[in-house]
């Protein structure tokens, strides 16, 4: 065949391509990372790394495992779906070591009104006061308890979350 | 001591059946969280938020955000009537120290709080030139930050505004939906933070997750449906002037 009698420099070109190839995949295993491709186009170990993020927040079954009274004391009252670190704040900390990190208690005069601060942009039927004007500069826990804050016979909670 | 083959055959099953109940007591190990039977999203009931801005807070706390960027936020929307299609919003610091008082002007006004959508067909994932960025099995847009290059593609192509390039890592950041909570058997940061009940974290694939009643029986809407994205974030109550 005389069409392949001068194809030598074709075929060390093929090779040296082949060659290159081969580097590539083996650049390229060494490269990528095992689970790349384990569940999709991305990286899957990324997903446990992304899960293994600390938590802050401990949730309020963890407080409800000690402060049992403090969950009676709620359940009836207006605050009953309020959950503890709504006004406590993060104490994901406190809940693993609860004898040295002491949780602050919340400044309520700010932490009230945070939430309870007439305006016109709140649901017309959640409780609003002008504190100037409501309390006279007295602060909110003279006469409101904070974790059942109505002032009647224990009030039927409404709104709040499940 | 040594232990005979005897021993042996008796103390390794015991051994095992000890380190499985030490497993299902620490749930920080998850070794019972199948992705497979979870398919995330999340329920915002605007009727509900009174804009205190604990969620915008939580998740600040929760997740390392740098100050003056935002997994989540919240906006207050003011629409008069004869201009529903420019509504005026402000999100001061996004809502985080809460809002200034709005006075009763006869306007309409209400909170919108906002977040990662976790896009079913994320416009976010699709642009990764590096596959750092992904929709995982159970329904979270997360972001690979040891892989991302720090193009910005995704911060361009979400429509919804919820990534940025973390400043310090210079990778992009967003909402995680809490995944390190939530594989765990806990809420969100948000969802524990809110006071009122108006963000509700919902498991479509549990069949037993109230989600399923809510959405038979309210008018619920997610945000930009034209742009078919697969939000999965349903907002009850959702004023048409909210974009």
């Amino acid at each position: 065949m005389s069409v392949f009698k001068d194809a030598g420099h074709l075929l060390r070109f093929a090779g040296l391509f082949v060659l290159a190839f081969l580097v590539f995949l083996v650049v390229r295993g060494y490269v990528v990372p095992k689970s790349f491709g384990q569940y999709g186009h991305y990286r899957g170990n990324a997903i446990g790394e992304i899960a293994a993020h600390p938590i802050q927040y401990a949730g309020h079954q963890a407080c409800e495992t000690c402060h049992a009274d403090v969950l009676d004391v709620k359940k009836n009252g207006k605050h009953a779906h309020v959950n503890c670190e709504a006004c406590h704040g993060a104490l994901a900390k406190h809940a693993d070591d609860p004898s040295t990190v002491k949780p602050v208690l919340p400044d309520t005069a700010a932490l009230c009104a945070r939430c309870h601060t007439a305006s016109a942009a709140k649901p017309k039927g959640f409780p609003q006061v002008v504190p100037a004007e409501h309390s006279n500069g007295m602060p909110c826990e003279t006469c409101h308890q904070p974790h059942s804050p109505g002032m009647d016979a224990p009030a039927t909670a409404v709104g709040g979350a499940k | 001591m040594k232990i005979t083959r005897r021993q042996m055959l008796i103390l390794l099953p015991a051994a095992a059946v000890a380190w499985e109940s030490v497993l299902a007591g620490t749930p920080e190990a998850s070794p019972n969280y199948k992705m497979a039977d979870h398919w995330w999203s999340m329920l915002i009931d605007i009727p509900k938020c009174i804009g205190c801005g604990n969620c915008v807070r939580a998740c600040q706390a929760e997740n390392d955000v740098p100050d003056g960027y935002f997994r989540t936020w919240v906006e207050r929307y003011n629409v008069s009537d004869e201009d529903m299609t420019n509504p005026h919003v402000i999100s001061p610091d996004g809502g985080k120290e809460g809002f200034p008082v709005a006075q009763e002007d006869g306007e309409k006004y209400f909170f919108v709080p906002k977040m990662c959508n976790h896009c079913a067909d994320s416009p976010c994932t699709q642009v990764c030139p590096v596959g750092a960025t992904f929709e995982s099995p159970d329904g979270v847009a997360l972001v690979d930050q040891t892989y991302c290059l720090g193009c910005a593609y995704c911060v361009q192509a979400c429509p919804y505004g919820c990534r940025y390039i973390h400043p310090v890592k210079k990778v992009a950041d967003k909402c995680t939906l809490c995944y390190h909570r939530i594989t765990k058997g806990l809420t969100t940061a948000c969802c524990e933070a809110c006071p009122t009940g108006a963000r509700q974290l919902a498991d479509l694939k549990n069949p037993k997750d109230p989600i399923h009643e809510f959405l038979k029986t309210h008018s619920v809407q997610v945000l930009k449906p034209y742009m078919a994205t697969g939000a999965k974030v349903f907002y009850n109550g959702l004023d048409g002037s909210v974009r």
